[in-house]
């Protein structure tokens, strides 16, 4: 069946997920009909997933420059940032939402292996990788299948690679029920000068395609990822690609050495609309066209039209330009990681992507305008009803139904998106390559550059709960809080990742949320002068339903040189306790409500900016003079969990504290589980806590002794008092009860 | 000593273990790639983990048909040292040249911890800087560390003294609580905890590298 054949109607225009004046532009550009491989390809370069029509309008907003920014969002496959003495660093977050809620086991594994292909296609060595998961109640046997499947896909992927996955968050809530999120984090060093461009240079030179054979797994998965799920989503799964990490593995050993032996023009990765979106990219880059012949492509199936095989999306395949009369250098090295490679076409200078069948020419389109001129859409966008509502919720109201505090702080270290995650990170490998030198269950995951003294500290967070109650508050506080995990670490914040999580973007609600988590997130990065340097917008993650509270994942990347990195836990008896921060009665949206009373609602605590830059001078200042013993953020369940944490966190080195708070006019539940932001307990050893004091206020925090390390319980005013035996039982084997495995 | 790291396709800790003999103990060493199998001049023959050749089929079974493994024989058979390191340990019993088999863990996951081991037997030349009964804490990383052999086997391996480590805590269902074993003519050492993260202050312990710095004596 020639492409021409294919009558194109409205209604197969429709399915393609092109509107009508869509249509028309498309037509324009070409200046003729499209035929149904064009089609196809425009369906999938002009999708949310690709072309982020939705979403761009409101990215613009995002602060992208920096003395350090080397590579800028939009501009490659990930940012790459400089850290100094010819060293940079590439990284970005991506989900793999939609997939991973068909099938969760490969689609979560993919979505490690796509990752990290963005990053070894820069030339950059993938030395981490970290995730943000999202389920709903984990009771729910539904949940509990996709909670395994995407963990034991991540580890499959992950540990077979060799590449550490170091830590992260998983969160539980009723609103990702059908909605599962999985957004992958990787980073990669590189010397400054090996940094490479995805582009199409030079007429003539040769285009090799590298790695796996062309499949009918992944047909259309940007496209996929590109509307609500539904009843019907569970016919999608051939659009869920297989993974195989071990060829993976052998791209990426074959790539950088590739790369090292400077016979490449131009490299990227087939992700999301395979040969298609690598091919017209690159060209688009360069300014150039590209023609390759589809019936040269691998293909491990019969029968292939060119239309599947431009569409597929099977995993572990590259396109490499190469400098025309080095190919043989090439094969040599492709020959010996034993990867099947095969020139499928060459470089043009007429700026059309052109495919052919044989000698029959089946595409041909602007390259430029297919990879750039995607339409660009400003939605409608209205305050939700909920928001007024939920906002003037009262939370004392409901104060005198807590009960005892004691059992309060261990229903809080119990519920599993406080609770450790061990049961988590123990399935992955999160020692190989030696790096690792901050353990998972720390603020930040921390990892050492071998032969310098820079350490580079990571830290993924989101509230979705302060996102729904208050989207603009929701979104800037997150990027406050991965700024604080990596100051916490004693690492310097230099820059941002993001993953945008939301619902359908036609609902004017959910726009209006996208639009105002997106303005606070642009807030707090220009207060901290941390640029985002790239991400990925995942939209339409709703069923019937309804969508997931709005979930801008925020990655931030910090950099510490010079000295050994600050962890959370206490260490000695006799260290004394500090409070950094002040504490008001903010029980709004907090994880107390939410586990306690089942609420999800009230104001959201405020964050003020200038407050917020203070402290991580603060914390900054005091750890560069070697002052903290341990640095912990107070984040979900509040001051209390945050204290328990930090006596628990480190297994086998269990240490009580007493701690006795200044209480005022707050309520003992807003004292012990409110969530006022901008605030972290400290460890320091008693003779040096006067020189810590003094560095802290001198910065205007505000900053009180609050008490000492030692013993064997954690005791707080006279309100809690509970073993560390108790609180290490709650907090450690929440995850490992409700998954039916002991610790 | 000059230590070989052999380098299948899909090992991953051979960066790790040529990072600890080279820039930690100062000693000269060099990958060896699988295709190539010199080890003329290798002194120590370090198998590293990682998941060679994807551990399609099972851990190990194909990587034994590697090149590299003919010469690696070879070299046990001269009594020369080897050691293999978690999926080189599977490779090891694959080929032959230590007895038992790798099960999967017996939770069916992958574990990744610090473990506590026991020091059972310090009669090997990779076990000097060793005392018996010592107590180590080493990381594991492995799906298939789950060691099986029958009694027969067994009874053979504790009368000979061949048990070198055991777990305290056993993490993966392994018989007799077998992390490491050594072969009859005790130059031959496969275990499944992994030294080479053991071996800085920073990784939060250094009881892997005595393991290192005992070789270093027996050559």
């Amino acid at each position: 069946m020639t492409p021409q054949a294919v009558e194109i109607t409205p209604d197969l225009i429709q399915k393609h997920g092109i509107t009508p004046s869509e249509y028309e532009e498309i037509k324009s550009i070409l200046g003729r009909e499209p035929n149904v491989t064009e089609l196809g390809i425009f369906s999938v370069m002009w999708s949310e997933h690709c072309s982020y029509k939705n979403s761009k309008n409101v990215l613009k907003l995002l602060p992208k420059d920096g003395r350090r920014m080397l590579v800028k969002a939009g501009e490659e496959n990930a940012g790459v940032v400089d850290i100094g003495d010819g060293w940079v660093i590439a990284f970005k977050v991506e989900s793999h939402n939609h997939p991973s809620a068909i099938e969760p086991f490969q689609g979560a594994a993919t979505g490690v292996g796509g990752i990290l292909r963005d990053i070894f296609t820069m030339g950059a060595r993938p030395i981490m990788c970290m995730n943000s998961l999202r389920f709903g109640k984990i009771e729910e046997p539904a949940v509990k299948r996709l909670l395994t499947g995407v963990v034991a896909g991540i580890a499959h992927y992950g540990n077979c690679m060799g590449i550490p996955t170091t830590g992260g968050e998983v969160y539980f809530d009723e609103s990702y029920e059908g909605n599962p999120l999985v957004n992958a984090f990787a980073l990669g060093l590189a010397r400054k000068e090996e940094i490479v461009k995805a582009k199409a240079e030079g007429i003539g030179n040769p285009v090799f395609y590298l790695g796996a054979a062309t499949g009918r797994d992944g047909m259309g998965g940007a496209a996929f990822a590109s509307k609500d799920l539904s009843a019907e989503s569970e016919k999608d799964r051939p659009a869920v690609q297989v993974g195989d990490p071990f060829l993976q593995k052998l791209l990426l050993e074959a790539v950088l050495e590739l790369l090292k032996s400077g016979c490449v023009v131009g490299i990227q990765d087939m992700g999301a609309a395979g040969l298609t979106c690598s091919t017209c990219e690159t060209a688009s880059r360069g300014g150039m066209g590209i023609e390759i012949d589809v019936a040269k492509v691998p293909q491990r199936e019969t029968g292939m039209i060119p239309y599947e095989i431009m569409l597929s999306e099977s995993q572990e395949r590259m396109l490499v330009i190469i400098q025309k009369g080095r190919e043989d250098e090439a094969k040599r090295i492709f020959k010996k990681w034993d990867l099947h490679a095969e020139e499928i076409g060459f470089v043009t200078g007429d700026g059309i992507m052109r495919v052919k069948e044989g000698g029959v020419t089946v595409v041909e389109i602007p390259a430029k305008r297919l990879a750039d001129d995607a339409p660009v859409y400003t939605r409608e966008e209205r305050e939700p009803a909920y928001y007024k509502e939920k906002k003037t919720f009262d939370p004392k109201t409901l104060l005198a139904k807590t009960g005892d505090l004691n059992a309060a702080l261990l229903k809080l270290l119990d519920s599993p998106t406080i609770a450790s995650k061990e049961w988590v990170y123990e399935q992955y490998d999160h020692m190989v390559r030696t790096n690792t030198v901050v353990l998972p269950g720390s603020d930040a995951s921390v990892i050492r550059v071998k032969g310098t003294d820079k350490y580079i500290a990571v830290s993924l967070d989101c509230n979705s709960t302060y996102c729904y109650l208050d989207p603009y508050l929701g979104g800037k506080i997150a990027v406050a809080e991965s700024a604080r995990n990596v100051a916490c670490s004693g690492a310097a914040p230099l820059s941002v990742t993001n993953c945008l999580n939301f619902g359908n973007p036609h609902n004017p609600e959910i726009f209006w949320q996208l639009k105002r988590s997106v303005e606070g997130m642009r807030d707090a990065c220009v207060a901290f002068a941390t640029p985002v340097s790239g991400g990925n917008v995942s939209l339409y993650n709703q069923n019937p339903k309804g969508a997931v509270d709005p979930t801008p994942t925020i990655g931030m990347v910090g950099l510490l040189e010079g000295r050994e990195p600050v962890t959370s836990h206490f260490k000695d008896a006799g260290d004394v306790i500090l409070l950094l921060g002040d504490t008001h009665e903010e029980l709004g949206g907090s994880e107390f409500l939410k586990v306690l009373f089942g609420v999800k609602a009230g104001p959201v605590p405020r964050l003020d900016l200038g407050e917020a830059k203070h402290l991580l001078d603060a914390i900054l200042s005091t750890a560069a003079e070697g002052l903290l013993k341990s640095a912990h953020d107070c984040s979900e369940g509040g001051l209390a969990v945050a204290l328990a944490e930090s006596c628990i966190s480190f297994k086998g080195k269990e240490i009580g504290a007493t701690v006795d708070l200044p209480q005022g006019s707050l309520t003992p539940q807003a004292l012990l589980f409110g969530e006022s932001q901008s605030r972290v307990v400290v460890s320091v050893d008693a003779a040096r806590a006067k020189r810590a004091l003094e560095v802290i206020e001198s910065k205007g925090v505000p900053v009180r002794e609050i008490g000492r390390v030692g013993g064997e319980s954690l005791a707080i005013n006279g309100l809690v008092k509970a073993p560390l035996k108790v609180l290490s039982h709650a907090w450690r084997t929440s995850i490992h009860r409700r998954m039916g495995s002991a610790s | 000593m000059r230590f070989g790291v052999v380098v299948f396709p899909g090992s991953n800790c051979d960066h790790d273990c040529l990072h600890v003999v080279k820039d930690v103990l100062g000693q000269p060493a060099e990958f060896v790639w699988h295709k190539d199998p010199d080890l003329s001049k290798i002194d120590c023959v370090v198998l590293p983990g990682g998941f060679s050749y994807g551990d399609y089929l099972r851990t190990g079974a194909i990587a034994r048909f590697s090149p590299v493994m003919d010469a690696v024989k070879k070299h046990a058979e001269k009594g020369r040292p080897v050691i293999g390191i978690c999926n080189g340990f599977q490779i090891l019993l694959e080929a032959g040249l230590l007895p038992g088999a790798m099960l999967r863990n017996e939770s069916l996951k992958f574990v990744c911890k610090f473990v506590t081991l026991k020091v059972d037997s310090t009669h090997s030349p990779f076990m000097k800087h060793l005392k018996k009964d010592q107590r180590l804490s080493i990381p594991v990383a492995h799906g298939e560390g789950n060691y099986y052999a029958d009694d027969a086997t067994l009874k053979k391996l504790n009368e000979n003294d061949q048990v070198l480590l055991r777990y305290v805590d056993n993490p993966n269902g392994s018989r007799e609580d077998i992390a490491g074993i050594t072969n009859e003519a005790r130059n031959v050492f496969g275990l499944m905890p992994h030294p080479e993260r053991a071996s800085e202050k920073e990784l939060g312990s250094t009881d892997g590298l005595a393991i290192f710095q005992s070789i270093l004596e027996a050559v």
